[in-house]
């Protein structure tokens, strides 16, 4: 079962190793260079933009005192709402030449369109800024937790050892701090490898849109698996940093004595510094994209919301709530499975599942299609051979194969949140229920899953916002004529229709408002508690 | 719903690691036994296999004379008929109290369940908590819900895996009597697992000492404080000093302290060397005595004191003496022997 998950992993992985054709060659010869250098790039700039921003931010709203701070330490989650290609578009229609910044300028001081210098959003600088105000989050969260729970007493003996209230930051605080980062930006990371959306609108030459030009361009599966492999590489790398700083994070605890931190009481011109820092991230990241969202979205909503918009909003909730359950079901399956039997190989199984959630949707919609149109030209031979029948494409482009790409990504999410719900029910409940005559599945039912309803809710609605928001499996498994929200707002603001595309999208930020909040009610508590 | 347990030559462990070695012993309907060892001997083992949790690799264990487990078979636990009460207790969060206890009565209509349900609150106590949620309680309450629930179905047999651990010293006694006379109200059979001989005492007919995987030495209290069958057992239950003796005859040993005569033959050489057993309240404080010893340590222990002596040879003896026969450290005061049961042990 699980092995079944891991199949377009290894198909993947399985073309490292294939003989190179004649257009692998080519790829070789012109744009791999290209493809490395930009995502190299890409990450470099994106580290450096999400640790200032997530580092900074998390000391500021950790262990400072200033006007908002409350409201900030969970508003800097919103960002986390937008996925990057729909912020993208947002301001590439805002600062474009014909957008209502520039007009603006142009108005304002009378120059001519060639008469000033602007800069460029759909460009490599562009991406990173993109990528830097969405995914900084994901560094903030990990790094915000590691400060919350730093003991005390470590920054008080550095300040008796006369170390300033800064030089504690960075001597102390942010080296204790510094596994937790890493894990946070590792994730930032991922998700940049993993982007299509917003570089194949900017016109960016990186893996993921190298993998569809190959594939839809040049038709060759056997290329585009392999660039999928060696994007692959990058991500069992960031996986390999992640699972390591995670580790190392354990060791990092010197005492388990946790107080409030000392809170640096700002005032003046320094608390109004620190509240800049802290808005305009904010105000970057999601207040002014979801002004001008919402604004295109007032104009041409009566437009856009026809028929059809309701259509798609239905295949996109049904896709989503069907993938969140069966999801849910899976990962109760094989969590429940592993507890039940308590087997190595089963233990390895869910391992290489749960790395899903790594693998760009990209690389895994390439991995699903591969061996499922094996199968299927099987089938049809077979059949035709047979019975004269041709059974031409079962699997291939069909809702299954989606949904299989989807369980494959996103399976991981509610096997993590059912597992850790798992572990908090003890032994001697499901021992205690044994003994009383029930069989293991009543008590799952019985026992279980009352026990953890909220976890996997948890998991249900974050695969649920997920699967919303996904694009790339989603554009290259979906079946002929089939259509959800995000391709939608794609496709519309590929054909440079951005406003018309505002409705869409704004439907999906405000779906994917819905984690965040609970997010933020989990950090709300977490500090109620201390 | 009370049964005869046997166990019979059981060998169990986990993974390669072999934990119980050839254990037995055998309950009859309405005994409560205990298996009484250190930490680590694996007794909390034995409760596992005879719940079914694990299952045994050598020997086999009966239920009311029906075969549960064996070397090559093993009932599931949902089909032994066998009530467990866990050191954590594990009441379901989820459930009030009521529906905790009714859990278990499958197979019965709403109001005999209701029945049954009311009648356990009322054995242990605790009527008016029907409605309470388990994390409404106090520890003892939580384990008095939990043995409720575990003899609601009338199980053949109830397994207490350190059912008072997580107790207040001063409770644990008291608790441990309670649940005694809860388990004979409903005559059933029950083996409660311990580390705590005090428990042990108060809750059991029959202790099994368990070291090592291996049962030691079975019997009543009584007879595993005066006649401990080996010197862990002579160790492990109770206090008390050995000290070297000399075989004069059958049935009498000479030490530094004066004669010691046993009721049996020994079954030692005469003339020999062996190790005596001497307890706490084998030593008398007595000033018309011959013998003396200096006090080197004493405990007040309230109704007694412990005073740990040493003699002018050198051996050091403890000895409970009245609580009002107060001495200063350093003080030489009067002592004789006066044993019931001579233990011996041959020298190894």
């Amino acid at each position: 079962m699980a092995l079944l998950f891991s199949l377009p992993i290894f198909t993947i992985a399985g073309f490292v190793l294939t003989p190179a054709g004649e257009i692998w060659q080519h790829l070789l010869d012109t744009v791999l260079g290209e493809y490395l250098r930009n995502s190299a790039l890409l990450m470099l700039g994106v580290a450096v933009g999400t640790l200032l921003i997530g580092v900074g931010c998390a000391w500021l709203t950790s262990v400072c005192v200033f006007p908002g701070k409350r409201l900030f330490a969970w508003a800097l989650l919103l960002p986390l709402a937008f996925p990057a290609y729909i912020i993208a578009y947002t301001y590439t229609g805002m600062f474009d030449v014909a957008g209502p910044v520039q007009t603006w300028i142009r108005e304002m001081t009378g120059w001519k369109v060639h008469d000033y210098y602007f800069p460029q959003v759909r460009s490599i600088g562009g991406a990173v800024t993109m990528f830097s105000l969405v995914l900084y989050p994901y560094v903030y969260l990990m790094a915000r937790a590691a400060f919350l729970e730093q003991s005390v007493c470590v920054l008080e003996v550095s300040r008796t050892l006369g170390c300033s209230a800064w030089a504690s930051f960075y001597r102390v605080a942010l080296p204790l701090a510094r596994p937790a980062v890493v894990a946070g930006l590792s994730l930032a990371l991922m998700e940049t490898l993993a982007d299509y959306g917003t570089v194949a609108y900017f016109g960016l030459g990186v893996f993921t849109t190298g993998i569809f030009r190959t594939w839809f361009g040049l038709g060759d599966s056997a290329a585009a698996a392999k660039l999928a492999a060696i994007l692959m590489i990058f991500v069992f790398t960031l996986i390999v940093i992640e699972r390591w700083s995670r580790r190392r994070a354990r060791y990092h605890h010197p005492t388990y004595r946790y107080r409030e931190l000392p809170q640096y009481r700002l005032r003046g011109w320094r608390a109004g510094l620190a509240f800049t820092a802290c808005f305009l991230p904010l105000l970057a990241g999601f207040l002014l994209p979801a002004w001008q969202l919402a604004l295109w979205a007032l104009d041409t909503w009566r437009d856009m919301v026809d028929a059809s918009f309701l259509q798609l909003a239905l295949n996109s909730l049904q896709l989503a709530l069907g993938s969140a359950l069966l999801a849910a079901v899976l990962a109760l399956f094989l969590a429940y499975g592993k507890r039940l039997l308590d087997s190595k190989p089963v233990d390895a199984a869910i391992r290489v599942v749960a790395s899903g959630y790594a693998v760009p949707g990209t690389v895994i919609a390439v991995g699903v299609i591969i061996p499922l149109a094996w199968f299927d030209n099987r089938v049809d031979a077979l059949m035709s051979s047979q019975f004269g029948i041709s059974t031409g494409l079962l699997l291939s482009g069909s809702l299954f194969a989606m949904m299989f790409a989807y369980m494959v990504r996103f399976l991981a999410v509610s096997i993590q949140a059912v597992e850790s719900g798992l572990l908090k029910i003890r032994r001697s409940m499901d021992e205690a229920a044994r003994s009383l005559s029930y069989r293991p599945l009543e008590i799952l039912l019985r026992v279980h899953l009352p026990l953890m309803k909220g976890t996997v809710l948890t998991a249900m609605l974050i695969v649920f916002v997920d699967v919303m928001k996904e694009l790339p499996a989603t554009l290259i498994l979906r079946p002929f004529n089939f259509n959800t929200l995000a391709v939608r707002a794609f496709e519309l603001a590929s054909d440079e229709r951005l406003a018309d595309s505002s409705t869409a999208a704004l439907a999906i930020v405000a779906v994917g408002l819905l984690p965040v909040i609970l997010l933020s009610l989990g950090i709300g508590s977490s500090r109620a508690a201390s | 719903m009370s049964s005869y347990i046997d166990i019979e030559n059981v060998d169990a462990g986990y993974d390669d690691l072999q934990v119980l070695s050839q254990v037995s012993f055998s309950l009859e309907p309405g005994q409560i036994g205990c298996i009484l060892g250190p930490s680590g001997c694996g007794k909390t083992t034995v409760l596992r296999v005879i719940a079914g949790f694990e299952a045994v690799w050598a020997g086999r264990i009966l239920i009311d004379r029906v075969e549960v487990s064996s070397e090559s078979a093993c009932l599931v636990p949902e089909k032994r008929n066998v009530g467990m009460v866990f050191q954590d207790f594990a009441l379901f969060p989820h459930l009030s109290v009521e529906d905790n206890v009714r859990f278990g009565l499958k197979g019965m209509s709403s109001k005999e369940q209701q029945v049954r349900v009311q009648e356990m609150l009322a054995i242990v106590g605790m009527p008016a908590f029907a409605q309470a949620w388990p994390h409404q309680l106090s520890g003892g309450q939580q384990q008095r819900i939990a043995l409720a629930r575990a003899l609601a179905p009338k199980p053949s047999v109830l397994l207490l895996d350190e059912p008072f651990s997580s107790m207040d010293a001063d409770l644990r006694e008291q608790l441990a009597r309670e649940v005694r006379n809860i388990l004979k109200q409903e005559n059933s059979t029950a083996i409660l697992v311990t580390h705590d001989q005090n428990e042990a005492f108060a809750m059991a007919d029959r202790i099994c000492v368990m070291n090592e995987g291996v049962i030691q030495q079975q019997g009543s209290g009584y007879e595993l404080y005066h006649e401990p069958a080996n010197r862990f057992v002579a160790d492990f239950i109770g206090q008390g000093v050995i000290i070297p003796a000399r075989v004069e005859n059958a049935t009498t040993v000479k030490t530094d302290l004066g004669r010691i005569e046993g009721k049996n033959p020994l079954g030692v050489e005469t003339g020999s060397m062996v190790d005596v057993l001497i307890r706490p309240d084998d030593v008398v404080h007595d000033d018309a005595s011959g013998e003396s010893a200096i006090v080197v340590e004493k405990a007040f222990r309230g109704a007694d004191f412990l005073y740990y002596l040493r003699m002018d040879s050198g051996i050091e003896v403890m000895c409970l003496a009245p609580s009002h026969h107060d001495h200063r450290i350093n003080e030489r005061i009067g002592i004789r022997l006066d044993v019931d049961h001579l233990v011996v042990f041959p020298r190894g």
